[in-house]
């Protein structure tokens, strides 16, 4: 199934073999390393005796333990100290590429891969973070995996696979004001459900994503796991060549026409088939902001929270009276005006220069309520170096921001950035699961950019088309 | 690489859609280098108020302890890709999965370290959970030859797709030895992407 999709093309151009299991020995044209999920499975090549197979296509960084209040080292945490050594070490004896601090190219890993220009159209990509479907947003097929996977790669440049079925996600018409691709991938998510996607590809097609930017169609893709979907792309078109040229890594010279005319061709054809479609219309978004604890639980910002008793499915009304206990919230309220106690702007979903150039907008000649800490985190040094040039820094901090170094801060907990207690958190992040920002009894709303500007303002969900309207009236 | 046909044992129940790995292990445990002490930390914050007393889990009952069958709902193991999860659950005694679903990562980890996943219907999900909540001392075997779960005269039909229980039931699911057998492949099919040989800087 799924003929003359970009996933065909692309699983078979990259099939080497099938495997005594019968599954597929699939080739990955890009490597991207982190610290967290590597260690363990360069010790088993040690154990084992083998070496990186093709190193030139093993690109490592540093994200996730990255303290962002400062880069110094030592880190003040000893684990991560340790982790980083770690790292340091496998990339000099495995002789990987390493964008560490001093490379001026350290940053989240699914942030810095496009920017350098590694992540190209019809590559296989693999890293040991789910969050690898990000780069679906060049016309990839780019997958999460565990260590032990991390270590196939490593030791062949390859991994075991089952062909996956594709769906195709349309959505057609015009997004409406204050509409982000944030909303959109919400949207979809709340739509098809956080199971929805298991077994599946996506491809997001049609209007919307025709016109969306590159970074907009990165925070799509980063997003497909959170519906189930390990990987989900958008075929390659103009605006992705346009912002590949020039990147570091993208071919230069000949090459560039031939790497375009390779892009092109792995472009789903007009009469792909598809194992599924469904089609939704841009005018149905709104912005949207979680109030569960999964990505599903979300909620058109205008509409009331919904009600458990109305779900036919068992399952489904148990999660949501979890998440209600959970959140602290009630059916039948709104999102707007909960009241929040941080806010947070960044990760690999939302953490690139046009997210912070968004947040910004709204900031600007603001103040952060009194009673939130907010902070920005770029999500990569180059980032971060774009952001100051443009003077975002000085909006952020003279509206009380905290301005922070690149990482992934507290998307997750695994360096010092941790809600306390049941602190709640409007969050530009991708997940709001149950302890996800180091406190079990956090709670997290995820939302836009800037939606998450808005309400570190308010000092309370809001509505961004009602902010806008305000700050209108101020002039 | 041992051959995995069969796991014969008693049964946990981890009741619940959507199960996510930050819930099957925090973050803050993926700090360490290894995976040694993972078994200490499955569910962790489930299990322990912040003060390290024991909270109601299934985990921390007596009757559990040694249980080698995990029977969850739908989605289970969603989210994060990190392998600490099914390593968590692996070190603590599980060798099965049965659920509803499960997330594709998840499934592909535990069958890395040789831990199968298997689905089953709702019913029969809701089944065993409830005869394993009534009775923690039923023995359950998961056969993965036959793909049924027995336990005394019942018997459930389970599913897998068939390359990870080909890889399991013969032992064979050492990818990494499979791979590196076929590096010459793997060159030619390089050399065949035209990606691999555009010039870089």
């Amino acid at each position: 199934m799924a003929k003359g999709t970009l996933y065909n093309k692309i699983w078979d151009s990259h099939s080497v073999t099938t495997l005594p299991t019968g599954q597929t020995q699939l080739f990955v044209g890009l490597h991207l390393v982190h610290e967290v999920t590597s260690p363990q499975a360069f010790d088993m090549l040690r154990e084992r005796n083998l070496k990186v197979a093709y190193p030139d296509r093993t690109f490592a960084t540093i994200d996730h333990i990255v303290p962002t209040s400062t880069h110094h080292r030592p880190f003040e945490d000893g684990q991560a100290e340790q982790m980083m050594r770690a790292i340091e070490v496998n990339a000099k004896e495995f002789g990987l590429n390493f964008f560490n601090f001093e490379s001026g190219r350290q940053g989240i890993v699914h942030i810095i891969g496009p920017e350098l220009g590694l992540t190209q159209p019809g590559m296989t990509i693999a890293c040991g973070d789910s969050h690898t479907s990000t780069h679906g947003a060049f016309g990839t097929l780019s997958f999460g995996v565990g260590t032990s996977q991390v270590r196939d790669v490593l030791a062949s440049q390859c991994l075991a696979m089952d062909r996956m079925k594709v769906r195709r996600v349309e959505i057609n018409g015009k997004l409406g004001r204050g509409v982000t691709p944030k909303d959109v991938v919400l949207y979809i998510i709340n739509r098809l459900g956080v199971k929805g996607g298991i077994g599946y590809v996506y491809e997001y097609a049609g209007e919307v994503f025709d016109r969306m930017t590159m970074e907009g169609r990165m925070t799509v893709c980063n997003m497909s796991i959170e519906g189930g979907a390990r990987a989900g792309y958008v075929n390659p078109d103009e605006t992705t060549f346009e912002y590949l040229a020039g990147r570091e890594y993208a071919p230069k010279g000949a090459d560039w026409d031939k790497a375009v005319a390779y892009w092109k061709s792995v472009a789903s054809d007009a009469d792909a088939e598809y194992d599924d479609v469904v089609r939704y219309d841009a005018a149905d978004i709104e912005p949207m902001v979680t109030w569960g604890v999964t990505p599903g639980q979300s909620v058109r910002i205008s509409q009331p929270l919904p009600d458990p008793g109305a779900t036919g499915d068992d399952g489904d009304r148990k999660s949501m009276e979890l998440a209600y206990r959970h959140m602290k919230l009630n059916p039948g309220q709104k999102m707007v005006e909960t009241k929040i106690d941080v806010a947070f702007i960044g990760s690999c979903t939302n953490g690139r220069i046009s997210d912070l150039r968004a947040a910004a907008e709204v900031v600007r000649g603001h103040k952060v309520a009194g009673s939130v800490r907010a902070f920005v985190v770029p999500g990569s040094m180059q980032v971060r170096k774009q952001a100051i040039e443009e003077g975002l820094d000085k909006v952020f901090q003279s509206a009380g921001f905290e301005w922070r170094e690149a990482g992934c801060s507290m998307c997750l907990a695994m360096n010092p950035d941790r809600l306390q207690g049941d602190q709640i958190s409007a969050s530009s992040s991708n997940r709001n699961f149950i302890g996800r920002q180091g406190s079990p009894t956090g709670r997290t709303l995820l939302m836009s950019p800037a939606m998450v500007a808005a309400a570190a303002i308010e000092g309370h969900v809001t509505d961004i088309r009602d902010f806008a309207a305000e700050g209108a009236q101020h002039v | 690489m041992s051959k995995i046909k069969r796991i014969i044992g008693r049964a946990v129940p981890i009741i619940g859609d959507d199960i996510d790995t930050d819930r099957i292990i925090p973050a803050r445990y993926l700090k360490e280098i290894t995976f040694g002490k993972m078994g200490e930390y499955p569910f962790f914050d489930e299990r322990f108020n912040a003060d390290g007393s024991k909270k109601e889990h299934p985990f921390n009952q007596a009757e559990y302890q040694g249980a080698s069958i995990l029977i969850g709902n739908s989605n289970f193991g969603c989210g994060s890709s990190r392998e600490h999860a099914p390593q968590a659950l692996a070190r603590w005694g599980i060798k099965a999965v049965v659920a509803e679903s499960l997330a594709e990562i998840f499934a592909g980890n535990c069958t890395m370290i040789g831990v199968p996943t298997v689905t089953a219907s709702s019913e029969d999900v809701a089944e065993l959970q409830k005869l394993t909540s009534e009775d923690p001392s039923a023995e359950l075997t998961l056969d993965l030859e036959e793909m049924v779960i027995k336990t005394g005269d019942r018997e459930i039909t389970v599913q897998m797709p068939d390359g990870r229980r080909k890889a399991l039931t013969e032992g064979i699911w050492d990818s990494t030895s499979l791979l590196i057998e076929n590096s010459d492949k793997v060159k030619e099919t390089a050399a065949r992407l035209p990606y691999v040989a555009f010039a870089r800087k």
